[in-house]
C-alpha cells in the first residue's frame, strides 16, 4: 500500500462510499435469495448484486486506477458490460428450465392460468 | 489518512462480500432443488468476482481484474449449461 498516502481524501471517500454501495446491496441480493418462499421469486433476487452491486465496485475501481495511474482507466468497464449483457439470457434460461419442470411434474406455476388461455386463443 | 479510508472500506466490502457468499452457498448445500442450486451458484460466482474486484482495488495491481473478467465469462458459461441440462436433460444435441 505505498504511495496511497498522497492519494486525494474525496476519491478515497467517494471510492470507500461506492465499494460499500456495491457490496451491501449484494448483500441484501443474497439474503433475498435465501428468504423468499417460491423459486420465482427468489429468481430476482441476486440481479440486485449482478446490476448495480457490480456497476459501484467497478466505478469505484475504474476511479481508483484512473488516480492512481494518473490516465483515464475504463477496462473495468468490461466486466459491467459482460455481466450486464448476460445476466438476463442467463436467469431467463433458468426460469424457463425451472418452468418446464415444474409443469412436467403437475405443480401449480405462476401464470399458468393466463398461458392457458393463450395457447387456446391461439389455437382457435 | 486516505490510506486508511480506501484501506479499511475495501476490507469491510470483503468481508460483506464474503458474507453475502455463505448465505448463496447455504442455498447451494439446502436449495430445495436443482434449479435453486442453480441460481445460487449464479450468485457465488458474482460474488467471487465482486470481491476479487476489490481485492485489486486493496493492492491496487491490474491482474485481478483479467482474473475477475474470466470468472464473469466462465460462469456465464457454465449457468448457460446447466440450465440446459436442467432443461433437456443434455448440455449438447
Amino acid at each position: 500500500m505505498s504511495g496511497l498516502d498522497e492519494f486525494p481524501v474525496w476519491a478515497a471517500v467517494v471510492i470507500a462510499i461506492l465499494v460499500l454501495a456495491g457490496a451491501l446491496l449484494t448483500l441484501i441480493g443474497a439474503f433475498g435469495l435465501l428468504r423468499l418462499k417460491t423459486y420465482y421469486e427468489r429468481i430476482h433476487a441476486p440481479t440486485l448484486g449482478t446490476s448495480f452491486g457490480t456497476l459501484f465496485i467497478v466505478a469505484a475501481s475504474i476511479i481508483f486506477f484512473s488516480i492512481s495511474q494518473g490516465r483515464p482507466l475504463f477496462h473495468e468497464i468490461l466486466v459491467f458490460i459482460f455481466i450486464t449483457v448476460t445476466t438476463p439470457v442467463t436467469l431467463m434460461l433458468l426460469a424457463r428450465a425451472a418452468l418446464f419442470r415444474d409443469q412436467a411434474e403437475g405443480k401449480e406455476v405462476p401464470g399458468a392460468a393466463r398461458l392457458n388461455e393463450t395457447i387456446s386463443r391461439d389455437g382457435d | 489518512m486516505s490510506a486508511a479510508i480506501i484501506v479499511w472500506s475495501v476490507t469491510a466490502a470483503q468481508l460483506i462480500l464474503a458474507l453475502a457468499m455463505a448465505l448463496a452457498a447455504f442455498r447451494v448445500a439446502y436449495g430445495p432443488r436443482a434449479q435453486d442450486r442453480v441460481l445460487a451458484l449464479d450468485a457465488v460466482y458474482m460474488c467471487a468476482m465482486l470481491s476479487l474486484i476489490c481485492f485489486g482495488i486493496r493492492t491496487g495491481t491490474d491482474i485481478y481484474f483479467e482474473a475477475a473478467l474470466i470468472i464473469a465469462v466462465l460462469g456465464f458459461v457454465s449457468t448457460v449449461a446447466l440450465a440446459k441440462f436442467l432443461m433437456r436433460g443434455e448440455v449438447i444435441e
